[in-house]
């Protein structure tokens, strides 16, 4: 192994990323479980604001309907960095707030819990676009039989609704996951110790920069083709009992 | 955003709304009166310059992102093998990994790479190699060429066969088909998918104020560490983003109705 590695140029390579001291591999999984874990929760609870935000936007009165149009429209507009300094500053200081009106004293913020909170907002205004889509693209008659035979509201939601939309939802749920383990690295810049960010600082410190940030590159890719294939089994048990589209599933 | 909610004048005047708009002005006001907006003018010449800069950075590189997407979209739509391939294999890194990856991989790896190099150090491109804006109007090319490639694979096939067939059988040469018909006709189907993605290439250029392009991020970052006013350079750059991103969907949805169908 070795010799062969050696052979191509690439053994100073493999002992940079080697999972033990000299290298920084374990430096770049830590990252990467960061990454993933922040966007799983990120995304959890975008799909929480965004059910929220859909139904309020189909079902909701006037007023909610306007402040969640507001709402999708100024995130979408805005840079997600803008948006990750906006919020991680606004959730810092009303944490401190409340904690000093309780008197306790400056707290210091966990990363994930952090970088969750300011990207599962953005994830949910995107989210309630896809699902207020979805949740439209369902044939009305179906919820209005639902409603016939007096289900309860959130009985439809859970046996109607949801089941029904899930076709239409999931290729633009999809994508959003995609977003979401995309848009981890931004909070590199906030200077949270996620896979770009330990990237960056192993590189600088080996000054092999080609080394490790093609390799980071190689595990993001590695997550969005795996989650490909998760996402087109899921589109698959989404669509059972569906006749087959024609032209690809993506 | 999709103009189904196209509103009209009287829309607007809705009771509720009249109160929205009322609070609205009300925090508008307080924001104007209470927060610290003392810094402006000091800083004022220098973003107008960043607020160049990202207009420009935007510009080059959608434009160069496009002409690039062309080719990475034909090739995947009707190419042979040995383009297609690698045009795919370029759209699915790009779209795979994160641009302040990217961006950093090409600042930071080509950046360090280059300078080993003596015949470039003497080149006349050197000057420029040295600054970092080229890597980043780089970057952000490579990104919207990967996203936009993959839109024009879709709108490359989904012109109708019978248009071409029909240019064809007029005799027309194989580039004036594709410059009067296949092109137009694609460009047209995915004018409100490039409005969308061009907004999204809007907000991307922030990044680049990480490899120190001075573009208007960069300023409101520079404000905050020099004066420690947080939120309101913060609130004006979203202002500032927001007000970009209506003019690029004003200015698509003004192209759409001239050329659409």
């Amino acid at each position: 192994m070795t010799g062969f590695l050696e052979t191509l140029g690439l053994a100073e390579s493999a002992t940079l990323l080697s999972l033990s001291a000299p290298g920084w591999g374990g430096n770049l999984l830590r990252g990467l479980a960061n990454s993933l874990q922040i966007a799983f929760g990120a995304y959890g609870l975008g799909l929480l604001i965004g059910l929220f935000g859909a139904y309020g936007k189909l079902y909701g009165g006037k007023v909610t309907r306007d402040l969640l149009a507001i709402y999708t429209t100024v995130i979408r507009a805005v840079p997600e960095l803008v948006l990750i300094l906006i919020l991680y500053y606004v959730g810092t200081d009303l944490i401190n707030k409340l904690s000093s009106a309780m008197g306790g004293g400056r707290v210091e913020i966990n990363g994930v819990a952090a970088g969750i909170w300011v990207l599962g907002i953005v994830q949910g205004a995107y989210a309630t676009e896809v699902l207020r889509g979805a949740i439209q693209a369902v044939p009305p008659g179906q919820i209005e039989a639902a409603r016939s035979y007096g289900m309860p509201a959130f009985m439809t939601m859970r046996r109607v609704t949801i089941p029904a939309m899930m076709s239409f939802a999931v290729p633009g749920l999809a994508n959003l996951w995609l977003i979401a383990t995309k848009d981890t690295a931004l909070l590199a810049v906030v200077g949270f110790n996620e896979l770009t960010l330990e990237t960056k600082q192993a590189a600088s410190s080996t000054r092999a920069y080609f080394t490790f940030f093609l390799a980071a590159g190689f595990l993001y890719l590695m997550v969005t083709l795996c989650s490909g294939a998760v996402f087109a089994r899921i589109e698959k048990w989404a669509r059972r009992g569906q006749p087959s589209l024609k032209g690809g599933t993506r | 955003m999709t103009g189904q909610e196209r509103t009209g004048i009287k829309d607007l005047f809705q009771p509720h709304r009249i109160v929205l708009m009322l609070l609205f002005t009300a925090l508008v006001i307080w924001c104007a009166l209470s927060l610290r907006w003392d810094w402006i003018p000091k800083y004022a010449p220098l973003a107008a310059q960043g607020l160049w800069t990202t207009v420009w950075i935007l510009v080059v590189s959608t434009t160069l992102g496009f002409l690039l997407a062309v080719p990475l979209g034909l090739a995947q739509a009707v190419g042979p093998w040995y383009l297609s391939a690698p045009a795919r294999a370029f759209c699915t890194v790009i779209r795979g990994t994160p641009l302040l990856l990217q961006i950093w991989l090409l600042y930071y790896g080509l950046g360090s790479l280059f300078p080993q190099f003596p015949w470039i150090r003497s080149s006349e491109l050197w000057p420029y190699l040295r600054q970092a804006w080229p890597y980043a109007v780089l970057a952000l090319t490579f990104s919207y060429a990967g996203y936009e490639g993959e839109v024009m694979r879709g709108a490359f096939s989904g012109v109708a066969k019978g248009q071409l067939e029909a240019a064809k059988s007029f005799g027309m040469p194989r580039f004036t088909m594709f410059r009067r018909i296949w092109l137009p006709q694609a460009v047209r189907n995915v004018l409100p998918t490039l409005g969308g993605e061009t907004i999204l290439q809007l907000k991307a250029t922030p990044l680049v104020a990480t490899i120190t392009v001075v573009e208007i991020y960069a300023v409101s970052s520079r404000v905050r560490s020099d004066t420690f006013i947080v939120y309101e350079p913060l609130l004006l750059l979203a202002v500032f983003y927001m007000a970009i991103a209506g003019l690029i969907t004003l200015a698509f949805r003004r192209f759409e109705t001239r050329v659409g169908p």
